[in-house]
């Protein structure tokens, strides 16, 4: 069925094996841009210049919208509703990479934050490196609809990494101090950043249904693409000692958010906004 | 006086309905209609939406579903936003284009490439002697630019553009 295109959610719903590895596919996409969203959010009014406040939130909003759009095919697969999907699972169902769910730094931004812009930089960077080949590979996706969707967020996501990568490259390019914090976050990247580039438990069937690369390729092409640009490049895939968050691994980080992000809604869940 | 048909009433309606953060700009003008269909007294519309975080799209949603129902053989109107087809800037109509500078927004620059930096004129001035001061602004299809002519601070909106060829 290499070659075969499924058009919509009903047809998906007929093979319950690629439908579960769609459903899992999927999560993984809305996860992970739920999770740095919320984590860019945090950052709102404390970027290092008024025009980054402009700039990061705009991503931060419109990554959300991604993540909608992701929830919004689960959804139609009969997943449940969007926003109970993205308020109302567990950390354990999450699909979020450890990495992206780290805490922006100590402190809270309702208190005395003390985040640090270079994992900022650094996360954002390495994160939609990775999420321009997933939606590139999407974009030829055997599953009709994630295609689409596909298509639609590269248009914008080009404005992201744009701008990830720009801040990157004058950082590294900087003073003495922002060279060493750009390096050190590297290096911690190298040991943490390793299961977002996982495709989980069912890496096999959701490149044997074609409904994206294969991991080998994806690792490949994003080790290809950073390295493009760092000058302290990485020297092998990184690792994962943060855990697995394909496979449902998390910290306490990941409880730390949803405790945030839920807490309006927990107030009141059958409030229409 | 020719009376109108039901499909060119449905967009004279759709001309009176504007972006809720453009003001007289509405979304015909800006290219969000994909298709009208019309079946006795129903109406369904589909829309493409602009940028996927645009939190405006529910309103929109509302604002149109409630203009064409106003319409007295309208019983009821369906309105949905597909990503079967994607909205580019090249769908901005001419119409669009002057709305957009009366609010200080400049058109999105012509002959874009992918990737490329860009440049428009300033919407008070004309002047081409201007500058990027973010590519993001207020709103994910805005950008803040600088006229270093007239000295006016004004928006220009952000191209989008579909690739010719996909990089793999």
């Amino acid at each position: 069925m290499s070659n075969e295109i499924i058009k919509t959610a009903e047809e998906a719903r007929q093979n319950p094996a690629y439908k579960a590895a769609l459903v899992e596919l999927l999560y993984q996409f809305a996860d992970d841009d739920l999770i740095i969203s919320f984590r860019g959010s945090e950052w709102l009014g404390l970027a290092p210049h008024i025009e980054e406040d402009v700039a990061f939130s705009s991503i931060t909003q419109n990554t959300m919208g991604h993540a909608t759009m992701f929830f919004g095919l689960l959804e139609e697969l009969g997943e449940g509703d969007s926003d109970t999907l993205a308020h109302e699972r567990t950390a354990g169902a999450r699909r979020s990479s450890t990495y992206l769910e780290k805490v922006n730094g100590p402190g809270s931004y309702i208190g005395e934050p003390d985040y640090d812009w270079a994992l900022a930089v650094v996360r954002n960077f390495l994160y939609e490196s990775l999420k321009r080949i997933k939606l590139e590979a999407a974009t030829n996706s055997s599953y009709e609809p994630l295609r689409q969707i596909a298509r639609k967020a590269l248009l914008e996501q080009t404005y992201h990494l744009a701008h990830w990568r720009l801040w990157i490259e004058q950082l590294q390019d900087s003073t003495i101090e922002a060279k060493g914090k750009i390096r050190m976050r590297l290096e911690e990247a190298s040991r943490e950043f390793g299961d977002a580039l996982s495709l989980g438990s069912k890496a096999e069937e959701i490149h044997r249904f074609n409904l994206l690369i294969d991991e080998e390729t994806l690792k490949n092409r994003w080790l290809e693409k950073v390295n493009g640009v760092l000058k302290e490049k990485f020297d092998s895939i990184p690792k994962m000692v943060l855990g697995d968050g394909r496979r449902g691994e998390y910290n306490e980080d990941l409880e730390q958010a949803i405790g945030i992000f839920t807490e309006v809604y927990m107030s009141d869940t059958e409030a229409v906004w | 006086m020719i009376p109108l048909t039901p499909d060119e009433e449905i967009l004279e309606v759709l001309k009176t309905v504007d972006d809720p953060e453009l003001t007289n700009v509405s979304v015909y003008d800006l290219g969000m209609v994909y298709s009208v269909s019309i079946t006795g007294s129903r109406v369904s519309v589909t829309m493409v939406p602009t940028f996927a975080g645009c939190p405006a799209l529910d309103f929109i949603e509302r604002d149109v579903k409630n203009a064409i129902e106003n319409l007295p053989w309208v019983v009821e109107c369906d309105v949905e936003f597909s990503f079967e087809h994607q909205w580019t800037t090249d769908l901005i109509t001419d119409e669009g284009k002057v709305q957009l500078r009366k609010l200080g927004i400049s058109p999105p620059p012509e002959n874009y490439r992918v990737g490329e930096e860009w440049t428009v004129d300033c919407p008070y001035c004309g002047s081409s002697y201007t500058s990027m001061d973010n590519v993001f602004g207020p709103t994910a299809c805005r950008s803040i630019l600088y006229c270093l002519d007239c000295r006016n601070p004004f928006e220009a909106m952000k191209p989008v553009i579909v690739e010719e060829e996909e990089t793999a």
